[in-house]
């Protein structure tokens, strides 16, 4: 008999019951919430008159429609500020823990609950939120659901569930110099298809994928669902351990010892069968630009952008005509002919230290370009940004030029006052290139941190293989 | 939740492929804190125009024709509903009047928002969803059948397509039930199962930390 995968170990010690059809009954150890997808969950359980059925299993903070300019003068949407202020009030109401707008530890929440130690390998984790995949990285079952299912899991602490197919995506051999987390899984996507992941848990797995940090790894799963996968995973290894150590909610003293135990199983068996497989040598992947309004609109930067009158497909090229009409892009232009108006560096993708850090490198001793409107790099938590301060990474921004905001989503959706105009173009570092993603009208292309800094200072993209270091 | 069984409607098409649900309902409408009313905002980006400051219906947009004005089947290409996991997708379709979209597939997390929605996702081969475009293009007022107890999509021609679905997904949809009651029966069996994981992995609990 084969062994197990790791998706099959984290699904089978949660399941609580099973109906005669398949349909399982799954527990749920974490929940994460936000302002935008939990009012009417909260609204439900109300209405019926039910509570939380495990307080201790739900963490709450407001991140998207927070402003990333002076906190302390509150929200002027009076909107925005209406489902911040909910969030606080049915966070009191129902008793459960927050990190309001004001609290060091507040931000993304798929920044915070990692480096909260708020998610342990092992565990299942939940948010209104697609990108809870993120979560993986620490060898979590992780993903995103709907208001729905938030109530469902508040008032329950399970969900009804179906086991997914496993698929195994092994990167082989070290990313080249300049080549990032990022532009790995931006290759992942381009080989997959936005919806090559759909039905399946994916496991990231690989030499390339085990040197990544759990940065890295929480990048690489932050995007499975931009391959269409609801969760993706890694397996837990002495990095894993390493970087939960003293965490503030990760476990302390006799309990660290046997959750280390624990945690050890939570990998693959070498002998487990997967349902799809994918490989990828990391050596080939170079860094990545996205060109249309889909993830899979990728190529590597020293490509040009593709003609859809080569696509023989009816559906895809339908697919990129259209994409390069909203984008005012030419076929065979050369992405690094393609110029910027803004520079967006955050998201639950690349908002931690260590893409700061990338950034901060590249853009060191240089200035943006007087062409960029804006270049601007959001935190993704309030603790990021005071460690980004401590290394003077913000003084290596504000002297290139770029703006040093407060943690927040930010212009990855542009639910807050961050946004593209119609029609200006920007580099970020998120994880949705959609139609409008980040404001209506606005033309976004995926790279990676130390992309987005070389293309602030350039003022069009560039390989960062090549960058002048300083 | 609205039960559903046969609905007999106009079919509107939408001829893109991995339509997003930033697309069918942008970010500025999910600072609702309610359900209802998302419905006008329903494909904002594609379905209005901005003209002298004021918002005026995009003629080019397929909804916005006066024939596809009572659809209530959407027919669209594959990976619909993909990216953001936001109910106010479904809770848009819904609320505009779509009971059933009809596609190759979709994307996961937007099928189990649809499922909690009343709304019934059905797929069909792509080959078969590509003729199905071509008859509505050249039949004004083309209409469909859904049979959901059969699991068939029938057309006025009498050509008869059965469609895949989860049995659970069915029941629900059939009665137009809610998730938590049913859960809640199992009650029990939640509490076995955490007191055992609580024994078993106490980190698990922040009182057990």
């Amino acid at each position: 008999m084969a062994g197990k995968t790791l998706y099959d170990k984290l699904w089978e010690s949660h399941v609580v019951h099973t109906e005669p059809d398949g349909a399982v009954l799954l527990y749920i150890d974490r929940q994460l919430l936000h302002e935008v997808t939990s009012p009417q969950a909260f609204s439900g359980l109300r209405a019926a008159g039910r509570k939380a059925w495990r307080i201790d299993a739900n963490i709450a903070t407001a991140d998207h429609n927070v402003p990333t300019t002076d906190r302390a003068a509150g929200i002027v949407d009076p909107t925005s500020r209406l489902q911040v202020d909910t969030l606080d009030q049915n966070c009191a109401e129902f008793g459960i823990e927050e990190f309001g707008m004001l609290d060091p530890r507040q931000g993304i929440v798929h920044v915070i609950a990692p480096e909260q130690g708020l998610t342990l390998p092992g565990m299942t984790v939940v948010c209104g939120d697609s990108h809870t995949a993120t979560h993986g990285a620490l060898g979590a079952l992780a993903f995103g659901i709907g208001t729905t299912e938030v109530e469902h899991v508040l008032a329950t602490q399970c969900l009804w569930a179906r086991k997914a197919k496993s698929m195994r995506v092994w990167v082989e051999g070290a990313l080249g110099q300049g080549v990032t987390a990022k532009d790995m899984v931006l290759a992942i996507i381009g080989k997959m298809g936005t919806a090559g992941g759909t039905g399946y848990a994916i496991e990231f797995a690989g030499p390339a994928v085990q040197a990544l940090s759990i940065e890295g790894r929480m990048t690489l799963c932050n995007m499975a669902i931009e391959a269409g996968a609801r969760s993706g995973m890694v397996g837990v290894d002495a990095i894993t351990i390493d970087y939960l150590r003293g965490r503030p909610y990760a476990p302390v003293g006799r309990i660290w010892d046997q959750a280390v135990a624990a945690w050890g199983q939570l990998h693959s068996d070498s002998d487990a069968d997967f349902d799809a497989e994918i490989h990828l040598d990391a050596a080939d992947i170079a860094p990545q630009v996205t060109w249309g309004t889909s993830p899979e609109m990728v190529a590597e930067i020293s490509a040009t952008v593709p003609d859809p009158d080569q696509e023989t497909d009816p559906v895809r090229r339908k697919g990129w005509t259209d994409a390069l009409a909203y984008m005012d892009l030419q076929a065979n232009t050369p992405l690094s002919a393609i110029t910027l108006d803004k520079v967006f560096i955050g998201s639950c993708t690349n908002a931690r230290i260590e893409d700061l850090r990338a950034a901060a490198a590249v853009a060191k001793g240089h200035h943006k370009a007087a062409s960029v409107k804006l270049a601007m790099v959001v935190p993704g938590s309030g603790l990021v940004k005071a460690q980004a301060e401590a290394e003077g990474l913000d003084r290596i921004f504000k002297e290139a030029g770029f703006e040093w905001r407060e943690p927040g989503c930010s212009m990855c959706l542009a639910m807050n006052a961050d946004r593209l105009e119609p029609g200006e173009r920007c580099a970020s570092t998120s994880n949705r290139n959609f139609e409008g993603r980040q404001g209506a009208g606005g033309r976004t292309h995926l790279v990676s941190p130390a992309m987005a800094a070389a293309a602030a200072i350039a003022g069009h993209f560039v390989d960062v293989r090549d960058w002048p270091a300083k | 939740m609205e039960a559903f069984t046969v609905l007999e409607a106009l079919v509107a098409p939408l001829d893109r492929p991995n339509v997003d649900t930033d697309a069918i309902i942008p970010k500025q409408f999910l600072k609702t804190i309610e359900r209802q009313g998302l419905g006008k905002h329903l494909f904002d980006a594609w379905r209005y125009l901005e003209k002298d400051g004021t918002q005026i219906d995009n003629p080019d947009f397929i909804l916005n024709q006066p024939i596809y004005a009572d659809a209530r089947i959407l027919l669209a290409r594959e990976n619909f509903g993909c990216g953001s996991s936001r109910e106010h997708a479904p809770w848009a379709l819904a609320d505009y009047g779509f009971r059933a979209i009809i596609a190759p597939s979709f994307a996961d997390i937007f099928a189990n928002n649809c499922v909690q929605n009343g709304i019934v996702l059905i797929r069909l081969p792509a080959d078969v969803v590509d003729h199905l475009f071509h008859e509505v293009a050249a039949n004004p007022g083309y209409r469909l059948r859904i049979d959901l107890p059969a699991q068939e999509v029938q057309t006025m021609g009498d050509s008869r397509y059965h469609f895949p679905m989860d049995a659970g997904h069915k029941h629900k949809l059939l009665h137009g039930l809610d998730d938590i009651q049913l859960t809640l029966q199992h009650e029990e069996a939640i509490r076995t199962y955490e007191a055992a994981r609580r024994q078993a992995a106490p980190w698990l609990f922040r009182d057990g930390v």
